[in-house]
């Protein structure tokens, strides 16, 4: 019939694509979209990631057809499905598992996004994008960790949720909105229920969503930080690119089986994982008024509750000076209306830091350390994207960076000391020196030339 | 002789010395493992509910969920349900919250979980705090229950199991330093408490002592079978604890190695149907 789309496929496919995308989807993001070919270890998390967020929603759905979101029933509740919901016991163990590991998939992925310049021109909008899904997760976590109802998750939100209260004018009214209550209580925890089941997760999803997307528009970077689609054959194929599936999708599995066997281990041998995934204050039922001696949030929060303990009245004296130097660097180096308002709000946030209470600028640090996260793209000003071509010292100051990531996250877990607090205030202080001076030190050095095509190496 | 006495007392009975002076935490004694031992975990059944569940509840566990232990419907109506329970019902006690906390101070924990809750990171496992805890009461006329507890220090729980466990005495020896007219001097203190409660101690100042603050304790049992039989006892309380905090503990582990073993098979074909695929790619 005349007007009719001619598509290329026949029968039932034929059909649907006269009507729907289905077959130029599978060819453009599947079949027929080009990867790099020299994709390494670091590149599975991705993937991984995805099917992390599909295990986590779809064990969350079993889970809550039998949680009941109220302080008198969680608690036991959650026994209930331990013990009496058939194979309850494991879709229990893949979703705290699953929580955790999400976090270790995540932190890998960035890591392979910081070293390899993922995040450069133009790619900053999927990077940004992740930074999104990042602090979803984060709120996601710490909103599922009230629902089991015990000890930690009661005294972890009632601390968190504390902080708030530091917002200079709106704070205490502020955390009596997100509560809904005076204190942590029932309504708190309904609350949280829907933020943890349907809110964030829908927006977690859009987000992944637009993630992919933003990947898909402009290309995967790769190990060598050189753009594939400069070299192209007679098809307008890149001649380093594969066709993501069967080759990567094929990858992805075999990744996928590792992982699985990683992820089992722990549920079926170590699902509480010495104390840290499933926490054993988390086995007493939540007691207003017994407060724990130790409040800890979960591991994968630990590094940044380490800065906001940093934070003391003595260290808003060094982020100030910090703040001060800042501005002086910004008067020399940066150019027309910048050159003045840099330097003004610099010392405007160096008055404030010494006015305010340090309680509050712990918040900003511990927030302000994630929300950093978003300016990398505009931060890095390395001539090369990938740390195979930047000098070998610029190597050792990202090992340094990862490596005070973890020891900020062991500070995170133990109880506060002098020796503890000093070694978090430096911590803190090489985490945003890392970030904050990159305009400066990106860009010293020898780099070694970028070749033009991929290092591949043959299987 | 007193030395003797002392020494012979202490050699006779667990010690435990930590670095801190008297008060402080106590070193917790590794619960045997008897989680596969189907006898044991029935026994421990057994002393809990006829020892622990009048004050104690386990909310989250049913007593038909003893027949993963081997013991039969029959057998747990015969023997375990006392008040008119069902075996579909949970393990609840009439004892309201209000009036435990009026008559104990606190409310008596539920037990459903509690080898999970009292773990440490790092640490002794919840089941070695129960094993110890259990095992520790001493007579303490001083206190309200006239029962006090070395891993637990002013416990308002009394000794529900003190029949099983036979008089005992207990021996405290601590060696700290100790301030006297701007002087400052060590001594060694030793309280012996008898198996009414009634304490006597001895205060001897040490000369030229060079070494740190230390605690030591020491059990002596007047009825040793009566003990060795109550440690026993204890132990598969503790594995019966240990197992109610998780009924699905030893299911899992036997699942887990099918699991992994499949996982395992499925790796290698999925890394050799990669390489297959990847062999093409130059």
């Amino acid at each position: 019939m005349a007007g009719d789309k001619t598509v290329e496929t026949t029968g039932l496919m034929g059909w649907i694509d006269q009507r729907f995308p289905l077959t130029s989807t599978i060819k453009g993001h599947l079949s027929e979209y080009y990867a790099p070919k020299n994709f390494n270890f670091w590149y599975f998390f991705g993937s991984l990631a995805m099917f992390v967020l599909v295990l986590q929603i779809v064990t969350g759905i079993f889970l809550v057809m039998h949680y009941k979101p109220d302080a008198q029933y969680a608690f036991q509740s959650v026994e209930y499905i331990m013990r009496e919901v058939p194979g309850g016991w494991f879709i229990r163990y893949m979703h705290s598992t699953g929580a955790s590991m999400f976090f270790v998939v995540v932190y890998l992925h960035m890591v392979r996004a910081l070293i390899y310049g993922s995040y450069r021109k133009p790619r900053e909008l999927i990077w940004i994008f992740g930074v999104g899904i990042f602090l979803c997760l984060m709120a996601e976590a710490f909103f599922g960790y009230l629902l089991p109802w015990g000890q930690m998750s009661y005294w972890g939100a009632q601390v968190i949720v504390n902080l708030f209260s530091a917002i200079p004018f709106i704070g205490p009214e502020l955390a009596i909105w997100i509560r809904g209550d005076y204190v942590v209580s029932d309504a708190t925890l309904n609350r949280f229920f829907a933020f943890h089941v349907i809110a964030i997760p829908l927006v977690l999803l859009g987000l992944v969503a637009a993630h992919i997307v933003a990947l898909h528009e402009v290309g995967s970077n790769n190990p060598d930080g050189i753009d594939i689609k400069a070299k192209k054959d007679k098809y307008g194929r890149p001649l380093d690119g594969i066709p993501f599936h069967p080759y990567y999708t094929v990858h992805d599995i075999m990744g996928l089986a590792g992982f699985a066997i990683i992820f089992m281990a722990i549920v079926f041998f170590a699902p509480e994982m010495g104390g840290y995934f499933l926490e054993y204050n988390n086995f007493i039922p939540a007691d207003p008024l017994k407060t724990p001696l130790h409040i800890a949030p979960v591991w994968y929060f630990t590094p940044f509750y380490s800065m906001l303990r940093a934070t003391t009245s003595d260290f808003t004296w060094v982020l100030a000076a910090s703040a001060v130097i800042g501005a002086g660097l910004t008067f020399m180096r940066c150019k027309g209306l910048a050159k003045l308002a840099w330097p003004l709000a610099l010392l405007v946030v160096a008055v404030l830091l010494r006015v305010i209470d340090a309680k509050f600028w712990g918040v900003v640090a511990m927030g302000g350390a994630v929300v950093l996260l978003f300016f990398v793209p505009w931060l890095d000003n390395s001539p090369v994207r990938s740390i195979r071509y930047r000098p070998n010292w610029h190597k050792w100051l990202y090992g340094i960076f990862f490596a005070n990531f973890v020891v900020l996250g062991y500070l995170g877990t133990q109880a506060p000391t002098d020796a503890f607090n000093l070694m978090s205030q430096i911590g803190t202080m090489i985490y945003l020196a890392f970030f904050l001076l990159m305009p400066i030190w990106t860009v010293k050095g020898e780099y070694k030339p970028v070749p033009d095509r991929v290092v591949f190496h043959a299987h | 002789m007193l030395i003797k006495k002392l020494l012979s007392v202490i050699a006779l009975a667990v010690a435990c010395v930590t670095a801190q002076a008297a008060g402080g935490d106590y070193a917790l004694e590794k619960a045997p493992n008897r989680l596969t031992n189907q006898a044991a975990l029935q026994n421990g059944a057994k002393m809990f509910v006829n020892y622990c569940l009048n004050c104690h509840a386990a909310t989250s566990m049913r007593y038909n969920k003893l027949r993963d232990i081997g013991l039969t419907d029959t057998q747990i109506k015969d023997n375990l349900l006392f008040s008119g329970e069902k075996v579909g019902d949970l393990m609840k006690v009439a004892m309201t919250s209000v009036d435990a906390k009026t008559w104990f101070g606190a409310p008596p924990p539920d037990l459903s979980v509690i080898a999970r809750a009292k773990a440490t990171i790092n640490g002794p496992s919840g089941a070695d705090y129960i094993y110890t805890y259990l095992r520790t009461y001493y007579r303490d006329t001083t206190k309200p229950t006239g029962w006090n507890n070395l891993a637990f220090p002013n416990a308002g729980m009394p000794h529900v199991l003190w029949e099983r466990q036979g008089p005992r005495e207990y021996t405290s020896v601590v060696v700290h330093e100790v301030e006297k007219d701007g002087k400052k001097s060590w001594e060694r203190v030793t309280k012996v408490y008898g198996p009414q409660g009634y304490w006597t101690a001895t205060t001897e100042p040490l000369v030229d002592y060079t070494g740190k603050a230390t605690s030591g304790h020491g059990f002596k049992a007047l009825d040793k079978a009566r003990a060795t039989a109550y440690d026993s006892d204890i132990a598969d309380l503790t594995a019966f604890l240990t197992w109610m905090s998780e009924p699905a503990q030893l299911l899992r582990k036997q699942i887990g190695v099918w699991v992994l073993l499949f996982l395992g098979i499925f790796f290698v074909v999925a890394w050799r149907l990669n390489a297959s695929y990847w062999k093409h790619v130059k």
